[in-house]
């Protein structure tokens, strides 16, 4: 196989297949025995009653025909479901564990943090870490001195340095940890989901560093996360697993989009009866249907309101009911809140249908979860130890080209308008 | 500074390969193993590394009065605590050797599912961690070998002694060569693990530990010496007391099955390490 000059990780064919079921019964003697079962025709001994029997064909491939070329500089996000073989991939370039077929071929050295702090020892000092976690991660003893007082300074624990890392915080812990990874010399960083711990500000200072080598040293990062925050902060390319198969590979908004729920227009122009399967119950209250006021889609053009019936049934007297309905973004994090107080009251045993509608003209263009929460306003603290939510309708925001303008999705999910000129 | 070799991975790779120059790229991480190791083995302990050499001394006492006062195995006019101690210090220099190498795999699972460095560095500090504390002890056993040499004509170390810096790398590398075996094997089998700690105490009984050579029957004597340690201990005894005998027949078989064992451990270490995470 042969490597470009400019390309610093090669995939062929990369495949990694796992046995299903149980690889032996884990003693030598009842392998024997389940063997010698087996030569007999006898029924294994060993096999659980009922548990299901894998042939020995029963394989799966957590990562299946991969073929990757990542140049020089590139900052490469991986995401996928879980089990979509994000980590077995990055195993496979780190070299924890071998391809099954397929070959890799790289230029450089690769460090991996496949998980922070690896081998820190906590009665050791944290000096004393860094030189051994250094060492661990493919430092010399020369290379940890020339950059010891940048880790340290890097990771904010100076005044701890020189105390057994069992009494650190587990902030610091990591923070220290961290750090060593992020001074390492190698030319190909691979990071599963290690920037997940430690504050926001550390996080985001951790973000900034890796960018700063990709950037301004010409290394080359691969970021496994399922935050797609930081993907998109740090990514300038990638890629999207889906059991074993690489299904996108490019654009990072692109590739958030698809991962993020199939963004096609098939899904979207599909009728959302389905969607809404689990209604509230609450102990007054039970919500049996949500649905658009008069729509088959959840596609809103324009300017378009939004329109929603809820019905529900009465458990108890409600003397009073309010709402609040929730807007997120496909990360699940909240875009905007409606509210509605006190709009209803009603005896028990009634059923009740209501319709509401909702502005929803500054939010910009994509796809939106809503979540609806039910709470008492004059009760207030009683109510909302009671509140119940439910994963509410998705709807898609529809944007035509005369008012999209530019928009870019990392610009933010609600668009307030343009900006007014101020003339003295 | 960029590094531009090229690494190949593929799904085949030959059986023999084993990357020494790679073990040498990170001889830095060994030594710090090791000196994690002494760092951390008598932590919160009182009288700290003292034990290193507290521990042979007392079951070397304890070895004295059952084995020489009670069941008196020892040849008659060696101070019978020189003899059990020569004993006791190489063989638990060896069996240190087998069970940290036996622990490779199971005892690093986790490190190894999550970092690659090469495999062989954690042997290779356990190997050189229990020579520490064997030099360590035998600094004391030189120091009452020449006092006893001194008062003694029983005591008479010999020429054998040039030969003893390579009985002590040869037990080394005996230990750690079974050790990768049964280290290979138990990430499948744990079967073994449990064979390993009375197997060793077992093996120490048919070897030259507590008695001399001297006390085989001839008929049993050739099988006896097939067992490599024995005629290492021999030899090693022989070297420091005098005592015993020095055969250059047995030890060079002896000689020859380490270096078969210790190839063969590396082999099947170095063909297990690739995948043990998948199966451990």
């Amino acid at each position: 196989m042969e490597l470009d000059k400019n390309c610093v990780i090669k995939t062929q064919h990369l495949q990694k297949e796992y046995r299903l079921g149980v690889i032996g019964t884990g003693t030598l003697r009842n392998d024997i025995q389940s063997w010698i079962a087996k030569k007999r025709g006898k029924e294994d001994p060993n096999r659980r009653i009922g548990a299901e029997e894998y042939k020995k064909g029963d394989t799966f491939l957590a990562v299946d025909d991969i073929d990757l070329e990542i140049m020089r500089g590139e900052r490469v996000g991986i995401i996928g479901a879980n089990g979509a073989g994000k980590s077995t991939l990055l195993k496979l370039l780190s070299r924890i564990t071998s391809p099954s077929d397929g070959e890799i071929a790289y230029r450089g050295r690769i460090a991996s943090m496949l998980e922070v702090g690896t081998g820190f020892h906590p009665e050791l000092t944290g000096r004393e870490n860094v030189y051994l976690n250094g060492a661990i991660l493919g430092m010399t003893r020369a290379d940890v001195d020339r950059k010891i007082d940048d880790i340290i300074a890097f990771s904010e624990c100076e005044k701890f340095i020189d105390t057994p890392v069992k009494r650190y915080s587990s902030g610091m812990f990591v923070k220290l940890a961290f750090s060593v990874a992020a001074h390492l010399d190698a030319e190909i960083m691979i990071m599963d989901e290690v920037l997940a711990v430690g504050d926001m500000k550390f996080q985001k200072k951790c973000i900034n560093k890796m960018r700063e080598l990709a950037v301004d040293e010409n290394r080359t990062v691969l970021y496994v996360s399922h935050n797609m925050g930081t993907i998109q902060d740090l990514c300038s390319r990638c890629i999207v697993l889906d059991h074993g198969k690489k299904v996108y590979d490019g654009e990072v908004d692109e590739a958030i989009k698809l991962y993020m729920g199939g963004d096609n227009d098939e899904f979207f122009m599909a009728t959302y009866e389905d969607q809404y399967k689990n209604p509230v119950r609450r102990h007054d209250l039970n919500l049996t249907q949500v649905k658009y006021n008069g729509r088959t889609t959840n596609l809103f053009y324009d300017n378009e309101p939004l329109k929603l019936e809820l019905t529900w049934e009465n458990l108890e007297d409600i003397p009073s009911l309010s709402l609040r309905v929730e807007v997120q973004d496909p990360r699940r994090i909240p875009v905007t809140s409606y509210i509605i107080e006190d709009f209803y009251s009603g005896k028990k045993g009634e059923t009740h249908t209501q319709r509401f509608s909702f502005d929803i003209s500054k939010i910009a263009q994509g796809r939106y979860f809503t979540r609806y929460v039910f709470y008492n306003k004059k009760d207030a603290t009683a109510a909302y130890e009671d509140i119940e939510d439910a994963a509410g309708l998705i709807f898609r925001r529809q944007v035509s080209d005369t008012l999209k303008r530019k928009w870019h999705r990392s610009w933010g999910s609600v668009r307030l308008g343009n900006i007014q000129l101020e003339n003295d | 500074m960029q590094n531009e070799s090229i690494t190949y991975i593929t799904a085949k790779s030959k059986w023999y390969r084993i990357n020494f120059k790679e073990l040498w790229r990170y001889r830095d991480l060994v030594l710090l193993f090791v000196k994690r190791n002494i760092t951390t083995s008598y932590k919160q302990t009182i009288l700290g590394p003292l034990w290193i050499i507290i521990n042979p001394l007392i079951s070397t006492v304890v070895f004295t009065v059952i084995f020489g006062v009670i069941a008196n195995t020892s040849p008659a006019g060696v101070p019978q605590f020189l003899f059990y101690m020569s004993g006791n210090l190489l063989w638990s220099f060896f069996s240190s050797c087998l069970g940290k190498g036996s622990g490779t795999f199971l005892g690093n699972a986790r490190l190894f599912g999550k970092v690659y460095f090469p495999r062989l560095c954690t042997p290779v500090a356990d190997m050189a961690y229990s020579f520490l504390n064997y030099a360590i002890q035998m600094i004391v056993f030189v120091i009452l070998t020449i006092v006893y040499a001194c008062i003694t004509p029983f005591v008479q170390p010999n020429w054998v002694l040039a030969l003893v810096p390579l009985m002590v790398l040869q037990t080394a590398v005996l230990g750690m060569g079974v050790g990768l075996i049964i280290s290979s094997i138990t990430t499948k089998y744990r079967d073994l693990n449990i064979l390993v700690s009375f197997g060793v105490s077992l093996w120490m009984y048919i070897t030259p530990v507590v008695y001399p050579v001297a006390r085989i029957p001839d008929w049993l004597y050739p099988l006896f010496m097939l067992n490599p340690v024995a005629p290492i201990m021999e030899s090693y005894r022989y070297a420091f007391l005098g005592t015993g005998s020095f055969e250059w027949f047995y030890w060079l078989i002896s000689l020859g099955v380490t270096v078969l064992v210790a190839l063969f451990g590396l082999v099947v270490f170095s063909k297990v390490e690739k995948n043990f995470i998948d199966t451990v």
